[in-house]
């Protein structure tokens, strides 16, 4: 029954397809690959040459940091040597960083101090507004969650302006609480979080009622928990968005003192270059490691705020 | 909850009972932005058309004018433009690539998924030294070119710094689009894509007629998320140039960092207004465009 050796056209065209889709395939994987190291070089590069030692690095890449009007520069090459893996892989600069110049870590312990309390107080005040935009759907509220969601699209230029109006009428310019109270009462979180309590049955809801429990104890009880895996992808979102800020600091606090590591980095000066890359590399640990731990709940809060029409 | 108020008297009580209780619930989170973002608003538009802030003499649109005429404005609205209208095309099409191409089951799927995520974990500080020595004028880029026997640009300090940003832009932001348009991928309407090809429709015209007319909606959001990153842009550039950025990466958030520094409070005012203008028209004109071009696939 079986004819091997007879021409089948089916069987052929088949081949045929499966080669194409194994070419395809690895077409693929390559533009895939070739995105994947050059997304990756410059954080690898960060994190080896941060092992190098400080004549290293200041041998290797003196001519792109020397200043020239610093004057009394020591002999440097003129071109730079990138180099992925250090000569002599050496912990001096971490050293340094951790027990002899404790600026950085003052800088450090600025973002802290600035990005958790933001990122904490934000889930809070905005897990509770979705739970009032949760429950009562009227005119009123529809109209006020349309405008956080304007809010939430304006970018900072504009909100910086009536930011920095409250807090000098409040006399809070200067102070860490024109980040924080800002920050805290952004409307960034709320939208995301009622759009995942909205999803809870409402007959969750309706049987607790019956079964006596106030509001507070349903949105303790029964909202608030449901909507667990949201309020991490959103604290992953306002990790990065903190972490990462720029122009609030230099706007809002004009004591260099009170910056964050993340303004602080770009302004070493080329006498400590050497330790710029394990202070950079230190810096980007928290972020990391969230990262590592919380990558599926950040891929879900980017998958769940594009259903912006929903 | 509305088809239970429907159903039973008991239940409308609940929802009136719900309606007051859980105002309470609305009330910090709402305060907070009417005191930090809604009312000083209020305050910037009036500010926006007195004088000055002792005198407070209406003056209705001078100020605007006066901004609209500011040399440092104009450079920095076509600066910002210019950048916003080559990084945000090209960080929706290169991510709907990334996407197309990482959702062909490959294998290391979820590795290569990791790494082009992980630039947006990387505070932008921590990389701009890397940064400074792939593209200073000694950097390692131009080392390249010259071996390949071209000339030395220098890339940070002429009008080639825009592409340096641009390249900065797109290696932070195409992974958060990237996963935005995967998602989209596979919600696509399954049954559809079957019939066509059943119908002997090629590749293309899948992609074309029915990927991406429903994906019209997640294109929408991707391009204004794109665009509000590419405001964002600035602490990039500061972090690159500080203070002083060449000409042709001089942006709208310098121009206001300067007002910020003199009080200008009358430019500041004006500025912010024309942009919030800007933004509500550019996001108006793209739901438009989408609504016309997504209106018979809506669900």
């Amino acid at each position: 029954m079986n004819t091997p050796s007879k021409y089948d056209p089916l069987k052929a065209r088949k081949k045929r397809k499966k080669i194409i889709h194994g070419i395809n395939i690895s077409i693929c994987v390559i533009i895939a690959a070739m995105f994947a190291i050059m997304f990756l070089t410059p954080i690898i590069l960060t994190v080896t040459n941060s092992f190098m030692s400080a004549s290293e690095i200041s041998s290797n890449y003196g001519s792109v940091f020397a200043r020239s009007e610093k004057g009394g520069r020591v002999f440097i090459s003129e071109k730079v040597n990138l180099k992925f893996i250090p000569d002599m892989v050496s912990g001096s600069q971490y050293l340094t960083v951790l027990f002899k110049s404790p600026d950085y870590l003052f800088k450090f312990w600025n973002s802290v101090i600035l990005v958790v309390p933001i990122v904490g107080f934000q889930l809070f005040v905005a897990l509770l507004a979705a739970y009032g935009f949760t429950r009562y759907r009227g005119r009123i509220r529809e109209i006020i969650f349309f405008g956080y969601i304007i809010l939430t699209l304006m970018p900072y230029q504009v909100t910086l302006v009536p930011n920095f109006l409250v807090s000098n009428w409040l006399g809070i310019i200067d102070t860490r609480w024109a980040i924080w109270l800002p920050g805290i009462f952004s409307p960034f979180a709320v939208y995301l979080l009622t759009k995942n309590m909205r999803k809870i049955p409402s007959s969750f809801i309706e049987a607790a009622k019956i079964d006596g429990a106030g509001e507070w104890q349903i949105f303790s009880k029964i909202c608030a928990p449901l909507c667990k895996g949201a309020l991490c992808s959103v604290a992953i979102l306002i990790f990065i968005d903190y972490w990462n800020m720029v122009e609030q600091p230099i706007i809002l606090l004009s004591d260099e003192a009170m910056h964050p590591l993340s303004v602080f980095l770009s302004k070493i000066n080329s006498g400590e270059i050497g330790l710029a890359f394990a202070v950079a590399t230190i810096y980007m640990i928290p972020s990391l490691l969230i990262f590592l731990y919380g990558e599926d709940y950040l891929v879900e809060g980017i998958t769940f705020q594009s259903g912006i029409k929903g | 909850m509305r088809t239970t108020k429907e159903l039973t008297g008991k239940a409308t009580k609940f929802t009136k009972k719900s309606k007051r209780s859980s105002r309470w619930f609305l009330t910090p989170s709402f305060l907070g932005v009417f005191i930090f973002f809604v009312l000083p608003f209020f305050v910037v538009i009036y500010y926006s058309m007195v004088n000055n802030p002792v005198a407070h003499e209406f003056v209705f649109l001078d100020n605007f004018a006066k901004v609209a005429r500011n040399g440092a404005f104009q450079r920095a609205v076509r600066n910002t433009a210019v950048f916003s209208a080559i990084s945000v095309p090209l960080a929706v099409v290169l991510s709907l690539l990334l996407a197309v191409v990482l959702n062909q089951r490959l294998p290391f799927h979820s590795q290569f998924r990791t790494a082009f995520l992980s630039p947006m974990m990387v505070p932008v500080a921590s990389i701009v030294l890397i940064w400074q020595v792939l593209f200073h004028y000694n950097g390692a880029v131009n080392d390249l070119i010259v071996n390949l026997g071209g000339d030395k640009i220098d890339w940070l300090k002429s009008d080639k710094a825009i592409f340096v940003i641009v390249i900065l832009f797109l290696w932070k932001n195409l992974g958060y689009n990237m996963i935005m348009f995967m998602a989209a991928l596979g919600n696509l309407p399954t049954d559809l894509i079957e019939v066509a090809e059943l119908e002997s429709a090629n590749r293309w015209q899948i992609f074309v007629h029915i990927k991406l007319r429903y994906m019209s909606s997640t294109i929408l959001f991707v391009t204004i998320m794109s665009l509000i990153s590419s405001f964002k842009v600035f602490r990039e550039v500061y972090l690159l140039t500080e203070d002083h950025p060449v000409e042709n990466i001089y942006l709208l958030q310098h121009f206001m960092n300067n007002m910020f520094g003199n009080l200008d409070y009358q430019k500041l005012s004006s500025a912010a207004i024309y942009m919030s203008l800007a933004m509500i028209v550019i996001i108006g004109v793209l739901f438009a465009i989408e609504n016309h071009f997504g209106k018979d696939v809506e669900e």
